[in-house]
């Protein structure tokens, strides 16, 4: 078992907002194999200007990698001609990461890295990038980023953002942080309720649910302007916003023609358009991302459970079978399973079917899990988890092997979604 | 602008409270409704109030009877349910009689969950109950057109706990008086 704590200030979007937060990640579980990987700091680092502690954070917050500090070794490799192999064959890493802060014009860094398989004795990666002091994180991921995908095979999600809202008494702040908590932003904050936050495909829009006209509505926010728009504000509820994968549609639940019903509308608004026609509650619309169908809840059988539609129309085909109570379905990066809340003796878990074989796996221990948002790369599942009637926000691999906990100092965290891969 | 009167619903839970000596339950205390702490009261001039409106200066008005039957402003319902309880069959028919009575009278209908589950589906669930409400009042002669009906699913609850006596008070359904007569 491992645990990284940090304490971070966030930067606030609006100054009127800046709050700080003090966030913990905690691994509870491993993974059963882990690749040992040695992390030499690198050259010229400082306690003020530093690379590798958000590295090993970033790999050790996996469960996949057993960091091995690199010191100990003198004079620590920078450069690969300074490289004693027999050191880390002993040290039993099996890849190796060296690099070095340069200063550069203009008061900018050069941050140089190179990563090594150990018992090749080759080079696996390098980069070299010139940054501002104010990006060393950023590029701290991106190093990470790159580790992870040699190392693994699978795209890194380090340099990724989550969206989440937390509640601190009545007051409700929609925030977007790094993958990692820190760097927390207010983009929204309410009197009322904000609820599902979703999104757009290219990061640059959040779609979510407001009360603030006393109903619920969709609202689409820009991130880099704080633009806001209300898109859907029929008669009724308006709400459960899912992007289209070209991120120009959105999947809204309406009840203007009577029960929860799913309508197609523009992303900038428009007409309604209805895909399911049902007398039963059909809401909580997911788009694959291969853009074929969607995913939905419908409790057209009695309790509600999981569906899909292709999205030129056709018959709904049922999905979940197992149980009274299966909600919030969200369809894998790969379109291939579906990350959706089960309810099973009262407790309330994340599970994953796999949609060719119907075959369903609880990934989460409840007993009040809900809200899943997948990684970009598939491999990990954000939810919101609740004790106390506090919730906090969790992560459990695709395999269940790996969890993790996300703690906020205050309030109550709830409804995470994953932002994508940014380039 | 027809916005112009509006219970909130703890001054109902208080109402209520009052007026029910014979509730079975003993009822948590009612949380500050945010919306008690807002500031929509609109002007004067588009808020006429119940005495400068009201048609019968002489009788009063029994929405205003603390103790009468339509102080009751809340239907609850049971888990994962919305069928209308005996209960709740009553002061639902209590309220369509005057409505039928004060033709005038525009009510919103505010449908509730408890926080376990969804959500969304919770928001959904929530506009049911509100219907379900609404499905009575139209069947015993109120025209649908002076009910709205919205949903707060388990955003709003009255009860702030986390156990079945807080769930049981959040699962309902508000009457909401828009204009009273």
């Amino acid at each position: 078992m491992k645990r990284i704590a940090f304490t971070l200030w966030s930067l606030a979007l609006f100054a009127a907002a800046a709050a700080h937060a003090q966030l913990t990640i905690d691994i509870t579980t491993s993974a059963g194999k882990q690749i040992p990987v040695a992390i030499v700091p690198f050259g010229n680092e400082d306690a003020t200007q530093s690379v590798t502690p958000v590295i090993s954070a970033d790999l050790a917050r996996t469960g996949l990698f057993k960091v091995i500090p690199g010191t100990g070794v003198t004079p620590p490799p920078t450069e690969p001609s300074e490289i004693n192999f027999a050191d880390w064959t002993a040290k039993n890493a099996e890849a190796l990461v060296i690099g070095s802060l340069r200063p550069a014009p203009g008061g900018q860094l050069d941050v140089r890295f190179r990563l090594f398989d150990v018992a090749r004795q080759m080079q696996l990666a390098s980069f070299s990038y010139v940054v501002q002091p104010a990006q060393l994180r950023a590029t701290a991921h991106k190093i990470a980023d790159e580790i992870y995908e040699k190392l693994t095979g699978d795209k890194g999600v380090f340099s990724t953002r989550i969206a989440y809202v937390i509640k601190r008494g009545q007051r409700y702040e929609l925030q977007v942080a790094d993958a990692d908590g820190a760097n927390a932003q207010t983009v929204l904050a309410s009197g009322q309720s904000i609820i599902s936050p979703k999104w757009s495909p290219d990061g640059t829009r959040l779609a979510y649910v407001s009360f603030e006209s006393e109903k619920a509505t969709v609202v689409v926010q820009n991130l880099a302007t704080g633009e806001r728009r209300t898109v859907a504000n029929f008669f009724g509820n308006n709400s459960a916003p899912a992007w289209s994968p070209d991120g120009k549609t959105l999947a809204v639940t309406l009840t203007k023609d009577g029960t929860s019903q799913i309508y197609l509308i523009p992303a900038t608004g428009g007409a309604p358009r209805r895909i399911t026609e049902s007398a039963a509650i059909d809401t909580e619309a997911d788009w694959s991302p291969d853009g074929a169908y969607i995913a939905f809840i419908s409790d057209r059988s009695g309790g509600p459970q999981i569906y899909r539609v292709p999205v030129t129309g056709g018959q709904p085909q049922r999905l979940t079978f197992e149980g009274s109570y299966n909600v919030t379905p969200r369809v894998s990066p790969d379109s291939r399973s579906i990350a959706y809340v089960q309810r099973d003796d009262g407790k309330f878990r994340i599970a994953l079917l796999d949609i060719a074989s119907g075959q369903s796996t609880v990934l989460s221990d409840g007993p009040l899990d809900e809200s899943p948002s997948f990684a970009p790369n598939g491999r990990v599942v954000l939810y919101e988890s609740t004790t106390g009637g506090r919730g906090s926000l969790a992560a459990v691999s695709a395999d269940g092997r790996v969890k993790q906990r996300l703690t906020a100092a205050s309030g109550d965290v709830r409804d995470p979604a994953w932002g994508p891969f940014v380039k | 602008m027809n916005k112009t009167y509006r219970i909130v619903p703890a001054l109902a839970a208080a109402l209520l409270l009052a007026a029910c000596g014979s509730t079975p339950k003993t009822e948590a205390p009612a949380p500050v409704d945010n919306r008690t702490a807002q500031p929509p009261a609109p002007p004067p001039s588009q808020q006429p109030t119940a005495s400068t409106t009201t048609p019968r200066p002489v009788t009063a008005n029994p929405l205003d009877d603390p103790r009468g039957v339509l102080a009751g402003r809340s239907v609850f319902f049971d888990y994962d349910s919305n069928v209308v309880k005996p209960e709740g069959q009553t002061l639902v028919k209590a309220h369509a009689d005057y409505m039928k009575q004060f033709p005038g009278a525009r009510i919103a209908l505010e449908g509730n969950t408890d926080e376990r589950g969804s959500r969304e589906y919770n928001l959904a669930l929530g506009q049911r109950r509100a219907d379900a409400v609404k499905q009575i009042m139209t069947l015993v002669g109120v025209s649908g057109d002076r009910i709205e009906t919205v949903s707060f699913g388990e955003e709003k609850p009255k009860a702030p706990g986390h156990d079945e006596a807080a769930w049981s008070q959040n699962r309902r359904a508000d009457i909401v008086y828009k204009v009273k007569n």
